[in-house]
Order: C-alpha cells, then structure tokens, then sequence
C-alpha cells in the first residue's frame, strides 16, 4: 500500500490521475491518520470521515468522467477560524462553542470547487491570538518535531497550529491557515513547512471570523513551494462580498517556481539582526543569501530602520480592531450566553466566561487605546507609524526585488515554557513577520534547514505588493538549495 | 501613561467584560508593561504623516443597489442561544 503520509500535493494529484488509488483511499487513509494522531497531537477541533467520504466518492466520479478541478480530491486540513458550512466553527473559543454557520467561507468554496476534500477542521490560538497554539479552548496542540534524544513536547508555533502540526505529521496535504501578524509562516517555521501570507486582499476574508481586518490574511500550509504556489492559485480570488478583495486577475503562480532567480536583486536588511538572536539563525541566514547568489541573484544589504517599531505598532492597531471586531459577541444571536440580572449584565457575564484570558487582554488594550483622551496619543500615532514602515518597504523595493530574512528569532520552544514570562515575550515570535502584515505586501516561509537540536529553522522571502510571482521563484530557488528533506521521527 | 485599578475597571466596563476582580492586580501590571513597551513609537517623528488604515490599494467599491441576499430566517435564526416563533428571545432592553 502506498504511504501516503511521505506524499506532496503535486504527488498525490499525479497518483489520482494516474489511477494508482482512489479519492476514496486517500479520504480513508487521512481520516485514519488524522484519528490515529490525535490523543497525541491535539491538532484537530472536528474529524469528519463521513463528508470526506463524501466528497471523494463525487470526486472520483468527476475523474471518470474526465471534469476533474485542479485539487480533485486532494484532503486539505482547515483552520477553525473559516467558516464550513454545517461544521462546528468556533475559533477555537467557548464563545463560539457549537457554532455551526449556515454559509460557506469564500476561500474554502474556491477550494471545494477545485475539487479539494475537506476531512477535518484544525485547531488554533483563541481566535488566532497567539503564537504558540497554547491558547484554544481545547488545550494546546503539540508539535510532531522533537529535539533529538528529548522527548518535550514542543509548541507548533501559532495561531494556525492546528493546521501545521497536522501537515508536518503527514496528515493532509496542504491547509489553511490565516497570518494577522505572523500565524502561517511562524508555525510553518517551527514545522518545517512552506507558509504563505500573500498580498492583502488576495485572499477573501468573508466567513473568515475576523481578528484585526486590516491585517487579516488567509494563506496556505504547503510541504513544497510548488503545493504552496497551487494552494494559493486557487485560494485566491476577487470576491465582491470583501471590500478589500482585490479585482485584479491571479496569475499563474506554479509557473514562477523553478525560474531562475538570475538577475534579481535581493536585499539583507541589517535591522534584522536582533540581540540574542541564537549564532545558527545567523549563519542559516547568510547560507541563504549564499545560495541565491550562487544561483545568480545579486544580495545587497538594505536597511528597513522603522522595523522595530512593526511590533509595539501592531500591539495598538490589532487590539483596537480586535475590541471593535469581537463586540459581535454579545451572546444576543449567536454563540454562549450566560444569564445576567439584566441586558448589561448578561453581555458582561457573557463576554467574562467565553473569552479566555488572553483574549480578554487584547480587548482591553484595544478599548483603551480607542477610549476618549488616548486614542491620539495611541490609535492614531500608531497608524501614522505604520504608515512610515509601509514606506520603508517602498523605498527598499525600487532597490532590489525581494527581502531575504530569517522567519523567526527562535526554534520551536517548550509547551508552557514562556507560561509565566512576561506577555511581550511571547510577541516577541512575530518580530520579523509583523512587518509584511503592516504593509499588506506578501510574504512566505520555506524552511532552509535545521538547528543544532534537529528542530527546522525557516527563511523568509518578502516582495513588493502583488509580486507574488517574484516570492515564489526566490522561495523556490531557496528549497532547491537548502535540500529540506527531513521529516518528524514518528513517535505518535 | 500608565493605567491604575480603576481604569482597568472601567476598561473592563466599556467593553462589556465583567470585572476581573481575582485578575486586576496582575491585569494592571499586565496592561502597564504593554503600554510601556509600545510608548517606544514616541521616539519616532510621523510630522506630516497621513495615518494609515488600510493595505488595500484600491478605493472602496460600490455595487449596484440589488437585493442579493435574504429570506433565510431559520439560518439567521440556527446559532441563536434563545429564539421563538422566529424571533430571538433576549433580556428585557427597553424600559
């Protein structure tokens, strides 16, 4: 029997046509891994064997009679934070506990009608507040990687944990995530995955629950860069039903990888270099601007002087958004509600046992910051900032074509272990992913290779807005060089 | 700017979160660390900046004036915590 756990996207579309095995046996096979892995990983908010069953039965029917989509049945793991129509969605929060919407997500519909398998909804930080998937009312979700001779469980990064513990661990073969400040490459770094936040408003946000609009991004989970190209291809689209969904065409993103990454010009932006950040980042680094100029490229150093002020910035912005996005929940139409003495009451008891505690810290920041007397010395200095990081960006792409930076200043780290520390530590994850949410411009995860312990540490490509093509060809020649082969010892 | 006790209360009160009187202590310190952190924009001069509030590069569009949606009652109705005879059934709001 196949083993369908070692499969890319591309192998397992390749082996349906080919007829080797059925959407059926696939559906079966991702059920039962997905089953057989969850007491250990906690990956997953629903497994549905009944509607992937489904789907792939229609699916190889469609493949007999020659109308096979791009993804015909293909399993694609999705975060809890899209809507599936008549699937529990709760973002991972007891507010939302036994929420089941009666429409559909606009990227999830772009994935079904190419024909991809929906088997399992995946877990998260409490709507997608965190990066260490420590936070999801269902306890936290493990990573598949381990430090070798250790067995600590590890976090899988966040908020889209759920999705890339479950890809890393063979299950699935691409997923949904969504990236407001880092939460597709971060957990993709910490997997050894490809994450992809593309431009904003390449990705529909409707039927996504919102976080912070204006920094929401849904994107892919990939096990290559040609998977992520496809996902993204496909997940991508002008939908009128976001205002922000951008009207332009989506080109053909699989054609870009495997260009030549000859000619391009690739900057190294020096204030990424961060104090105590661990020597193998560094030098990981640095082999990438390597192999870009072995392969043609030419690597200038570039300076982006607002970047430490991404993070403080977006600890304004996204809060403010968070407090005005998550007043819906009110426990009046949908959702939990717990009985007060009256109607104020009842919102507050409400609002007080369905958001978890780091939830409830984000919406106070950001009812502060919008409050009377603050909100100019907060909101509005904050947005101002943002924009100078956006012209950052401007300045530095009519220099070169793309940014080459590391993903993230660590390793994947111990369940629990930044528990008691200060909140801003654990922000401090997103420190060089931030920066491409600020400005809307895309950017990617591919991982380059592994740390002294055997945990997978990942590059990151940022181009200008709407170049996607550009990231995918540089993320590409990356993969090539790095030879990222390795995978989790299996010990679930 | 720092925040006392009672502006965590009152925070807490315009966002409609009952208080948290066994978490205010550790609340406060909380909020004050993360207020002190992000006061570093202080350092930078955005004189003359427009504030940015959108990635979106394009204006907001306008569709044309249709009804598009509608007559779905029972799905509005489906996640409702208390509804009846196609209303929702909420606390007294209205004296």
């Amino acid at each position: 029997m196949t083993d369908f756990s070692a499969l890319s996207l591309t192998d397992v579309l390749a082996g349906l046509e080919a007829k080797d095995f059925t959407a059926v046996e696939l559906a079966e096979a991702t059920v039962s891994a997905a089953e057989a892995a969850q007491p250990a990983l906690n990956a997953f908010t629903v497994i549905d064997g009944a509607r992937a069953v489904d789907m792939a039965r229609a699916s190889d029917a469609r493949r007999a009679k020659g109308e096979a989509g791009v993804l015909d049945g293909a399993p694609i793991a999705i975060k809890d934070l899209f809507a599936v129509k008549g699937v529990t969605t709760t973002a991972s929060s007891n507010i939302l506990k036994g929420f089941e919407p009666t429409y559909e997500s606009s990227v999830t519909q772009n994935l079904w009608d190419a024909g991809a398998v929906f088997f399992a909804k995946t877990s998260m930080d409490e709507f997608a507040m965190g990066s260490s998937n420590e936070t999801a009312n269902t306890g936290p979700v493990i990573n598949p990687w381990r430090a070798e001779g250790s067995d600590e469980n590890l976090v899988p990064g966040g908020s889209s944990g759920g999705s890339a513990s479950a890809l890393a661990a063979g299950i699935s073969y691409g997923a949904t995530g969504t990236d407001t400040g880092g939460s597709i490459r971060q957990p993709a770094a910490f997997t050894g995955l490809v994450g992809v936040k593309p431009t904003y408003g390449r990705c529909s946000r409707w039927g996504v629950v919102a976080f912070a609009s204006s920094l929401d991004h849904p994107g892919p989970f990939a096990k290559t860069v040609k998977d992520s190209a496809l996902l993204t291809q496909v997940m991508a689209s002008h939908d009128p039903k976001d205002s922000t969904s951008y009207p332009g065409e989506v080109p053909n993103w699989v054609e870009a990888v495997g260009k030549s990454v000859k000619g391009l010009k690739i900057g190294v932006p020096k204030e990424y270099r961060m104090d105590g950040m661990p020597g193998e980042i560094e030098t990981l680094w640095s082999k990438g601007a390597e192999w870009l100029r072995a392969a043609g490229a030419e690597v200038v150093d570039i300076s982006l002087p607002m970047t430490k002020y991404a993070l403080p910035a977006y600890y304004i912005i996204a809060p403010a958004e968070a407090s005005s996005n998550l007043a819906r929940y009110d426990g009046m139409r949908y959702g939990a509600r717990v009985e007060g003495e009256d109607l104020i009451d009842t919102y507050e008891k409400t609002r007080a046992a369905g958001f978890g505690k780091e939830v409830q810290r984000r919406i106070l920041i950001g009812t502060y910051v919008l409050s009377a007397g603050y909100y100019d010395a907060y909101y509005l200095k904050a947005l101002k900032v943002r924009r100078k990081i956006l012209e950052d960006f401007e300045r530095a792409f009519a220099q070169v074509d793309a940014i080459l930076t590391p993903t993230t200043p660590s390793a994947a780290f111990g369940i629990g272990s930044k528990a008691k520390a200060d909140p801003i530590e654990m922000y401090l994850n997103d420190i060089f992913t931030v920066t491409a949410n600020i400005a809307g411009v895309p950017a990617m995860s591919v991982p380059a290779g592994l740390d002294a312990s055997g945990l997978p540490l990942g590059l990151q490509v940022i181009t200008k807005a709407l170049d996607e093509a550009t990231m995918f060809t540089v993320a590409g020649a990356i993969e090539d060089a790095a030879g990222f082969k390795a995978k989790p010892k299996r010990w679930w | 700017m720092s925040v006392t006790k009672d502006d965590v209360r009152r925070i807490a009160a315009l966002a409609r979160i009952a208080e948290p009187a066994d978490r205010l202590d550790a609340l406060t310190d909380e909020l004050n660390g993360i207020l002190k952190w992000v006061e570093q924009l202080d350092e930078v001069d955005v004189g003359g900046v427009e504030p940015m509030t959108t990635a979106a590069p394009t204006v907001l569009p306008r569709r044309s004036d249709d009804v598009t949606d509608g007559g779905i009652r029972d799905d509005i109705l489906k996640n409702a915590p208390k509804s009846e005879e196609g209303f929702f059934v909420v606390p007294k709001s209205v004296e």
